[in-house]
Formats: structure tokens, C-alpha cells, sequence
């Protein structure tokens, strides 16, 4: 069976939902710049959130449990880019015009409908992420499809947001999440597709693809953390899983294949629990302490827990035996699931179970009496936690909570994504959204005369573009059809706009040098576009020869805050002054000269490696070599007068 | 909570004209599933109240299925259906709670605003709670530091409050004392809280319990409200605080992490949107209390005394006015008072209390009939001292009277109150420049004034 059939066998839905930040002057709902800072920040406040009661009664169940546990947040800002909106301290200004208009041009590139009128929406959020404890939304357009492969793939809503602010650490001792304002607030678009995805591969492409017109509008942000998506993946018989937030587009079609995988094997699991006669009433919320069984345990995890006032606790998971050591993802097994309940729910560092042990410390003879203790059969699984007793009950609740989720099959849930392509657990998945009108700033007409002006002003097509490469700036056919479909396009035809330079150096920077620049380790994604203008614009003005770029990346990566100037002199990459490249290529011929009389023209190629060796990028080769050259030939021609 | 308060009728849902009369005769009201057709594209949703800013006649906006709302311009084309009315939904019945004994009594009185409030996700509306029930249901931690008595006085938006609400206020917390309750809380607007704060200090003397005004500088419907935060501060200081004054509980700073219990005299709101918004003003605050508890920051004029009995004058002068003196000012802004016939008039002067020669003959005539004139300055930081240019003593030659270090808020609301309970204007003037409950100071200190910085 090829693997698109399977795929279909299987029932494989997804959906898409890109969030790209748009590279707009200001931010969404306040004038301060769209900027993201690594120096130092100039303040701090430290806040809580509290869920607000709905008519309905509902609370989210995470948000409350992290209320419960008087989660503070500690906000980061800055005073010069980041201001009281951004703090919840002084109420939002009106909508980004700038980010309606990308988004109309989007809708339009996307044949979406823009709506008349856009109303801002309070989506409730409440990890600390917003300091307002929602997320500002609005809906801007709807309907529309994006041709992937010969076939239409439905786009349902183009919204506009506001971008979270960035997460910076976890203070546990302090129960404290600390967030940094800078992001929060950047206005992001999100496209979300229909589930009308049916491989991994084509959740690629269309999100690839989608990318690429993103792009094509110009006005997109472009490195890690600027796109992030969220893929919904579902199988016949499972349920819908929400990875979120999912960075790199080129892993998507891993992500789904290994969620799609991992349904199934939860499913193969269920059947297999249903097949031994297991039903939800076997697995019970038996909770016991057998710190007892442990008193002189090896386990170094268990020793400290119990020195510091812990207990063990332990629950039986009847028919479990052999299921909690089942790989479900490439090195994580359903133990790993329950796993991830507990330290999300009971906030312990992990659980011990029976199909992992004897190990850890934990002895033959411990698990023996464990089996004892809980009467259990060799067909069931002991989950054990070690820690604060309070916390080792919530953590076994939640782990009990998940094993009898394993016969019914795959919990809803919010998942994120791993560098690998796996997933782990993140929280429930919530019901409808919570949403209410954000009343602090008006609605906004899309007016006839509007979308007039935006379909007059469509960026140039991609296509268009890349023939215009050819003809205008004289790249190859290659060049051209790859700067089109990367993310530095935008930045490409500023500098190319802007700077008297050959565009062929500009492409092949971003194409060649910063990719294997990027492949060597080199932290090419903190170099700003500024910086990289300012590259070239050295080059424009002959301070640098362009043999000097892959150098001086390089250093910029690795020195963020070094200007281009502080790099010209860190590294002597000035170009050199005609008389000094004249004195040194004297020098290296003179040295030489037996060599140059021996292989007479021959020898200008070995003369021009040790020249190049010398002036290390500070002159181009060209004029290296016509200086070699005229020096070589004085020497033949003299030998001939001699 | 100012806006998106709504009731469920068509009528004062925000829609009008072309649109309303098609909406009412299609017999559809807000919350119905209804759907529009429009150049061949459909939009189904539930019916929204158009009640925000910026409205017109012809849009019309429906929440979708995902939660959003949109606005989808009507024309004589599109074409209305109704598909299904709206579900109401029934409230739950409130829980009789037993009173715990080993908790103190406080009673909590709204003036408006929403100092709790519920949301309806289905329609967007934010509702105020008003109910006891709704207070113990939105913020559940009331509970372990009170037994709560919620009554609603008024419904008023606090910019529009009168001196005869303020009478009413007046009165009902006296009520809620006599009753023997340990406090009493305010749920009050923000924007004139602290005239209200002063009307208090002045009109309920010799407290036996504290009385305390509480608001919120983020609406409550939002889960980073300031508003929990106070009021179960407030309700901690009412409840057990040694201190038997009027006060203004309020965020300290921008963090969630302590409230500074304000002197009602002494309190001005100093921005418009920041948590931390209120600030004593040449003086220190009263008490600082964070979730290790209370903390007394200055000596209280009185200390709780359930022994005490309270002495209310509640009645308030409305014809005081507060005028602020500026460049350019001309005489007929004071006479138009006058031939309005105000009795007392407080005046915001320049620097130590001056005002433009322009005034002189007008204020002459004032005082000459016998309207009071009092001096205060638009400094705001600082006392008035009308003895140091030839302006200040002309001023106090034509029996102007200077208010020291008084807020000029404090002032005319002094003013107010006195011109409506005192028997004679030698009174008035005797009584304006002597303390009664710590609006004046004689010694300013170092301390007390705070000058803005940029941090690098």
C-alpha cells in the first residue's frame, strides 16, 4: 500500500493554521515599534490572572488549576519599545491600518471575502502570555482556497492578532513565569485552512506554499520564532489533537506522520485493553503510600524525596503489563503519556512504572512487594511517584485520569511539538473558544473604495518576479527561481533596490553563504536585516571586497551587537589600498622568482593562492589577478632581456 | 464596566433605522441564529447588540460558529432569515450560606459600576454581580475573610454622581453602621472616587469602624482586573484594621502585589488608566497591605471603637464651584457664578495661590456678597502661602481664604459640606482652615513628593 493510501485507509485529517508576524511599523493595538530584544531589560512587574466567571460557568480546567496554584508572572520591559498597553496599564489604540491592508492583500492572493465590518474579539488566554489574560482578535476575511498540487486546499478565516508576549523562563521556586513584552502585541496574520489536508507531505506543500505568499506580499517578518503554526491532526476513530506552535515549516510532514502513528498505536492499545475485558471501573483512583516498601531503597530519586518529607505513592493500572512500555512515537510510550499528566498535573519530575523496572535503583525485590501490596496480577502495571504527598496524589489522579482515557482511545488534547517531531502532552484541548467583543476599540468598515486600493496595489507575482530577476538583474535562472522561494526575498530586493551592487552577490549570499554558514553551526539566524544592508552597502562602497562577506557574517553571527564597522576592524577586512596590494604581490613574486622563470605563465595560479592567502578577502580576486599577472609577466619578459 | 452592558430586547440593542425595522419585523431578537444572504454569499450566525462606538444604521453583526463576531453591511438586496430563537438560560438559585461566625460582618454597597461582573459568552454581554452570591461566586476568596452583605444604592457612572447621591451614600452607610457591622465598602467609580472619598471624611465623624471606597482601573469582566485584588483587600482592612477612617483602597503599584489604604482627604486619582492610579497627596498613605498582612504606614486619626457612636451631616451645598485659573482668563468665567447665585467658590490658583489681576474686582464683589472664596493650588504638590507676592496679599486683603496644603478637591467638597451645615458664613471660614479629618497639614516633609525618572 503506497503511503498516500494508507493514509487514506487510516482516515487522515488536517488543518492548518499559520501565524506569521507581519514586519508592520507599529504594533496591533499601540505605537510602539515591532521589535524583539536580547539586552538587558528596564523593568519588571510581577502579575497574576484569574478566570473570569462565564453565564455558563465554564473555566477552563488548566486555567483554573494554574490559579489554584497562585501562578505569578513577571513581566519584562522595556522603556523605550514597549509601553502601558503592552502592561494592561492604559487602554488599546485603534487597529494597525497597516496590518489590514496586508491581510486584505492576503485575502485577495488567498480569493478570500474580506468582511464588512472587522470586529475585535477578547479570546481568553490565561498562561501569562497576554497581561490581559486575552488574546485581541478579529476576523478579516473568509472563505477562499490555496491551489496546492493540482488540488484546492478551503481556507476557512484570515484573522489578525495580536503576537503573545515571549516566554524567557520557567521560575519554579518562585511559582513564577517570567514573559518579556517585546513580542506581545506584533500583529500576526493567521490563515487557517479546512481539514482538506489528507498526507504528511501535502501539510508540507501547503503550508510551504502559503509561506511563500505570505512572502510574496513583502511585508512579513522572516527568521525563527516570525511563523509559527498549529496542525490539527485527526484519524478515523481518534481525535482531533492540536499541536501548536510548531516553528520550522519543514517539519511539518514529520509532525503529522508521527501524530497520525501515534492515534494509531493509541487506538491498537484501546483494542487490546477492550480485547483482555479491561472496562473504565478496573482502573480505580486507588491511591496508596508505600513509602514503607521503600524505607531502604537504592533509589537515589526515592532516597531524596523521602529525606525531604516526601512519600511514595502508587496506583495499579489493572491489564496494563507490557501496554506502558508500548512505543507510540519514536522513543516515547504510552508510560511517557501518563508521564507527562503527572508532571503537568501533580508538577512531580516524573513516574516510575512496572514495564521499566528494575531499574533506577528500584530492585527486583521492591517491585515484588509492590506487586504484593496491591494485590495486583502479572497482567497489571504499577505506576509509583515520589515527591511531596500532596503532589504524588494529584500526579497519580491525573496519571489514572489518563489510563482510562486509553479505553476510550485518544484524549482531545493541545500537544507541543518536539525538536524531533514528536509531541508531549501540553493541556486539555479547550471547548468553544471563550470569546467575547473587545469593547476599548472600534470596529473597523472595510470600505468598497478599500478593496479598490488594495487589488491596485497587488504585489508583484512571484513568477513575474523571477523573470524580472533574469532580465533586470542579470541572476541565473537558478538564482533567480531560488531567491524567489526564500526568505530573504524581501530583503534581496531592498538591497538590490536600494545599493549600487551586483545583485548576483546579493542572491549568492543568502543562498550559499548564509546556508552553509547556517549547516556549520554558525548562528546566522541573529543577523538583522539592518545589518545585513549594512554589509553590502560596505561592499557598494568599496570598503570591503565581497570575497569579505562569508567572513564577515560569520563574526556578525557570532557578535550580535558588533556593528559593521567594529567587525571591519576586529577582523582587517578593509580593503586594501591598490599601493599596499602592489607591495605585497612585488614581495610574493620577488620571493619567487626561480619558480616564475621554471613555469613561466604556469606560474601565475600558485602565485595568486599564497597573494590571496595574504590579503584574506581585503581585495578582490580580479584585481589580484591582474596584478600577479602583470608583476609575473615583468618577470618572464626581464628573463627574455636577460 | 462602561460599555456592553446589555438587555436582551431589540430595542436598546445599538440598532436602528433600515436595519431595525427589518430585524423587528422578522420578529428577531438578539441571540437568535439568524442568517444573511448577501450577492450570493451566506452568513449565519447569532444576532449581536450593535452597541459599541462608532455604530451606523447599516451594518449588522453576528457571532459565527467560531466564536468571532463580523458586521455585514445590509442593503435592500440581502435577505434575512431567521433559523432558530435564542435559548435562554436559567440562572442557578443562590446557596444560603451560614454565617461564620469567627468572621468579621462587612457590608458592601455598589454605587456602579462593576466591581465584579460576570461574562456571557454566548453574547459578549458583561453583567455586573450584585448579589452577594455574585461577589462570593466571582471572587470565592471573600469567603475566609468576611461574612458579605451586598446591597445596590445606585446604578450611577461615577463622573455623574451629585452631591445628593452622595447624600444618599451618606445615609446608607450610616445605616450599615448602626447596624453594628465591623465595615463598610464602597464599590465605587474610579474618576471622581476621590471627591466621593472626602464627601465621607466630612459627613460621617467619629467612625466607630472603617469605611472603606474600592474601584477597579481594569474592568472586571477581564481575568487581569485589579478589581479582586482590592476589593478583598478592602474587605481584609474593613474587617480587622485598627482604623476607624474613611480610605480609598487601591493598587500601590503596577504589580499585583500590595494596595495602600489612602486618607478619603488626602487622595486624588493621578492617571487615567494605570492600576496604581491614586495617591496621597502631601502626605503619607494610611496602611500597606500585601498577603503578609497590614501594615501601618501612618498614625490614624481615630481607632476602630465599636463603643463609638457615628455623627452624620449629610446634606452638601451643590452651588460650589472649583474654577482653575489660567493665562488669558477672563473675569466673566466668575461672574456668570455669581449672577448663577453660588455660594462658595473655590478658586485653583497659579504657584502659592494666585490669580490673575483680571479677578480682582470680581472676587471683591464676591466676597462682598458674602459668597466665600477659598484658594488652593493647581500645583496639586505643595501648600499656599499668599503672603510672598504682592498677588497672594492683595488676595487675602479682599478675604480670600487660603487652604494651606488642602487638595483642591477636598476643598470644594469641604466647602460644600460646610456651607450646607454650619449656621453662619464667620463659621464657614473659621471651620475651612481648621482640620477635621487630616485633610490639612502643617509640616510638609521631604517624602512626601515624588518626581518621575527614566530608569536605564
Amino acid at each position: 500500500m503506497s503511503d498516500e493510501s494508507w493514509y487514506e485507509h487510516i482516515g487522515l485529517m488536517v488543518g492548518l493554521e499559520l501565524h506569521q508576524q507581519l514586519d508592520t511599523e507599529r504594533k496591533l493595538f499601540c505605537h510602539c515599534p515591532t521589535v524583539i530584544r536580547e539586552d538587558e531589560p528596564q523593568g519588571r512587574f510581577i502579575r497574576r490572572l484569574r478566570p473570569t466567571k462565564s453565564e455558563m460557568g465554564e473555566v477552563d480546567p488548566a486555567a483554573l488549576f494554574e490559579f489554584k496554584k497562585k501562578k505569578k508572572f513577571c513581566y519584562e520591559y522595556y522603556n523605550d519599545t514597549t509601553c502601558l498597553v503592552e502592561g494592561d496599564e492604559e487602554p488599546p489604540h485603534d487597529i494597525c491600518e497597516e496590518a489590514i491592508d496586508i491581510s486584505l492583500t492576503l485575502a485577495n492572493l488567498l480569493h478570500s471575502r474580506p468582511v464588512d465590518e472587522i470586529h475585535p474579539m477578547r479570546k481568553i488566554v490565561i498562561d501569562g502570555s497576554n497581561t490581559t489574560g486575552f488574546q485581541r482578535t478579529a476576523i478579516v476575511a473568509l472563505g477562499g482556497q490555496v491551489n496546492v498540487g493540482g488540488k484546492d486546499i478551503h481556507i476557512q478565516t484570515i484573522a489578525i492578532e495580536e503576537d503573545a508576549a515571549r516566554k524567557i523562563a520557567d521560575d519554579e521556586r518562585n511559582n513564577m513565569r517570567v514573559y518579556r513584552l517585546d513580542r506581545l502585541g506584533i500583529p500576526l496574520i493567521e490563515i487557517a485552512t479546512a481539514p482538506d489536508i489528507r498526507s504528511p507531505h501535502e501539510a508540507q506543500e501547503v503550508a510551504l506554499a502559503i509561506g511563500m505568499l505570505l512572502r510574496a506580499t513583502g511585508k512579513v517578518k522572516r527568521g525563527l520564532g516570525t511563523i509559527r503554526q498549529d496542525v490539527n491532526v485527526s484519524i478515523n476513530g481518534g481525535s482531533i489533537t492540536e499541536i501548536k506552535g510548531l516553528q520550522q515549516l519543514d517539519m511539518v510532514a514529520k509532525v503529522v506522520e508521527y501524530e497520525a502513528t501515534r492515534q494509531e498505536n493509541l487506538l491498537m492499545i484501546r483494542d487490546e485493553l477492550r480485547g483482555k475485558g479491561i472496562t473504565p471501573s478496573d482502573i480505580a483512583m486507588d491511591i496508596h503510600d508505600v513509602s514503607d516498601l521503600f524505607v531502604h531503597t537504592k533509589s537515589k530519586v526515592i532516597k531524596r524525596a523521602l529525606s525531604t518529607g516526601g512519600a511514595v505513592y502508587g496506583v495499579k493500572l489493572s491489564g496494563f503489563s507490557g501496554l506502558l512500555g508500548r512505543e507510540i512515537q519514536p522513543d516515547r510510550r504510552l508510560g511517557t503519556e501518563l508521564s507527562d499528566y503527572a508532571k503537568f498535573w501533580g508538577g512531580v519530575g516524573g513516574i516510575f512504572h512496572t514495564d521499566e523496572l528494575p531499574n533506577y535503583g528500584i530492585t527486583k525485590d521492591e517491585v515484588e512487594k509492590l506487586y504484593g501490596f496491591f494485590d495486583a496480577e502479572k497482567d497489571d502495571a504499577i505506576v509509583v511517584v515520589a515527591a511531596h504527598s500532596d503532589r504524588c496524589i494529584a500526579a497519580l489522579e491525573a496519571v489514572v485520569r489518563r489510563a482510562k482515557e486509553s479505553l476510550i482511545g485518544v484524549p482531545a488534547e493541545t500537544r507541543t511539538p518536539l525538536p524531533e517531531g514528536q509531541t508531549k502532552y501540553a493541556r486539555p484541548r479547550p471547548g468553544a473558544q471563550r470569546m467575547y467583543p473587545e469593547t476599548d476599540v472600534r470596529p473597523v468598515k472595510i470600505t468598497a473604495q478599500r478593496l479598490k486600493m488594495i487589488k491596485k496595489h497587488m504585489p508583484e507575482p512571484l513568477e513575474e518576479r523571477r523573470k524580472r530577476f533574469v532580465r533586470e538583474h542579470g541572476l541565473s535562472k537558478d538564482l533567480a527561481a531560488q531567491i524567489v522561494r526564500s526568505h530573504f526575498l524581501n530583503l534581496y530586493e531592498s538591497v538590490t533596490e536600494k545599493l549600487d551592487i551586483n545583485p548576483t552577490i546579493v542572491a549568492t549570499t543568502f543562498l550559499n553563504t548564509v546556508v552553509s554558514l547556517n549547516r556549520e553551526g554558525i548562528p546566522v539566524e541573529t543577523i538583522g536585516d539592518m545589518q545585513f544592508e549594512r554589509v553590502f552597502s560596505s561592499v557598494a562602497e568599496n570598503k570591503i571586497s565581497a570575497d569579505a562577506i562569508p567572513e564577515m557574517i560569520s563574526y556578525l553571527a557570532q557578535n550580535p551587537s558588533a556593528t559593521v564597522d567594529d567587525v571591519i576592524n576586529a577582523t582587517g577586512l578593509a580593503r586594501m589600498k591598490q599601493s599596499d596590494l602592489q607591495e605585497i604581490v612585488k614581495g610574493v613574486v620577488s620571493e619567487r622568482i626561480d619558480y616564475i622563470r621554471e613555469n613561466g605563465e604556469r606560474a601565475i595560479g600558485g602565485i595568486m593562492g599564497v597573494v590571496m592567502n595574504k590579503v584574506r578577502g581585503r581585495a578582490e580576486g580580479k584585481t589580484v589577478k591582474a596584478l600577479v599577472t602583470s608583476e609575473v609577466n615583468k618577470v618572464i619578459d626581464g628573463g627574455l632581456q636577460q | 464596566m462602561k460599555r456592553g452592558e446589555i438587555g436582551l430586547g431589540l430595542e436598546d440593542s445599538g440598532y436602528s433605522g433600515m436595519v431595525f425595522e427589518r430585524l423587528s419585523s422578522l420578529h428577531i431578537d438578539i441571540g437568535d441564529l439568524i442568517s444573511i444572504e448577501r450577492n450570493g454569499n451566506e452568513f449565519t450566525g447569532l444576532l449581536m447588540p450593535r452597541s459599541q462606538i462608532g455604530s451606523d444604521e447599516n451594518h449588522i453583526v453576528i457571532k459565527l460558529e467560531n466564536g468571532y463576531n463580523i458586521g455585514v453591511c445590509i442593503d435592500e438586496r440581502c435577505i434575512i432569515g431567521k433559523k432558530k430563537s435564542s435559548t435562554k438560560r436559567r440562572r442557578k438559585p443562590p446557596v444560603v450560606r451560614d454565617v461564620n461566625p469567627n468572621l468579621p460582618t462587612v457590608s458592601i454597597i455598589s454605587t456602579g459600576g462593576t466591581i465584579a461582573s460576570r461574562v456571557d459568552y454566548r453574547t459578549g454581554a458583561v453583567n455586573p454581580a450584585l448579589t452577594a452570591q455574585d461577589l462570593y461566586d466571582s471572587v470565592p476568596e471573600l469567603e475566609d475573610y468576611a461574612n458579605v452583605h451586598a446591597k445596590v444604592l445606585m446604578s450611577v457612572l461615577s463622573e455623574n454622581i451629585t452631591p445628593s447621591d452622595c447624600t444618599k451614600l451618606v445615609k446608607k452607610v450610616a445605616s450599615e453602621i448602626r447596624r453594628g457591622v465591623d465595615g463598610v465598602i464602597i464599590a465605587h467609580g474610579t474618576d471622581t472616587m476621590g471627591y466621593t472619598a472626602a464627601a465621607l471624611s466630612f459627613a460621617l465623624s467619629n467612625l466607630p469602624v472603617p469605611v472603606a471606597l474600592v474601584g477597579s482601573q481594569r474592568s472586571s469582566d477581564r481575568p487581569s482586573s485589579d478589581s479582586a485584588l482590592n476589593l478583598i483587600g478592602a474587605t481584609k482592612i474593613v474587617g480587622k484594621a485598627d482604623i476607624a477612617e474613611v480610605m480609598v483602597v487601591m493598587h500601590g503599584e503596577t504589580d499585583d502585589s500590595f494596595l495602600y489604604a489612602h486618607r478619603g482627604t488626602r487622595v486624588r486619582k493621578f492617571h487615567s488608566s494605570r492600576r496604581d492610579a491614586f495617591q496621597s497627596v502631601n502626605d503619607y498613605p494610611l496602611l500597606r497591605i500585601n498577603d503578609r498582612g497590614i501594615e501601618e504606614i501612618s498614625e490614624p486619626l481615630l481607632r476602630r471603637n465599636a463603643e463609638r457612636i457615628v455623627k452624620v451631616k449629610p446634606k452638601f451645598e451643590e452651588k460650589v464651584a472649583l474654577v482653575k485659573t489660567y493665562p488669558g482668563m477672563r473675569s466673566t468665567v466668575v461672574e456668570t457664578l455669581l449672577d448663577d447665585e453660588y455660594k462658595g467658590l473655590v478658586i485653583e490658583g497659579t504657584g502659592l495661590g494666585h490669580a490673575p489681576d483680571i479677578l480682582r474686582p470680581v472676587l471683591k464683589k464676591a466676597i462682598e456678597s458674602e459668597v466665600i472664596v477659598v484658594m488652593t493650588t493647581q500645583c496639586i504638590n505643595g501648600r499656599v502661602d499668599m503672603n510672598v507676592y504682592r498677588t497672594g496679599v492683595q488676595l487675602l486683603d479682599l478675604g480670600v481664604i487660603p487652604c494651606d496644603d488642602m487638595l483642591a478637591e477636598t476643598a470644594l467638597v469641604k466647602l460644600m459640606w460646610l456651607l450646607a451645615n454650619t449656621k453662619d458664613n464667620r463659621e464657614v471660614r473659621t471651620l475651612m482652615v481648621t482640620p477635621l479629618a487630616g485633610e490639612i497639614g502643617m509640616r510638609s516633609e521631604y517624602s512626601q513628593y515624588h518626581i518621575s525618572s527614566r530608569k536605564r
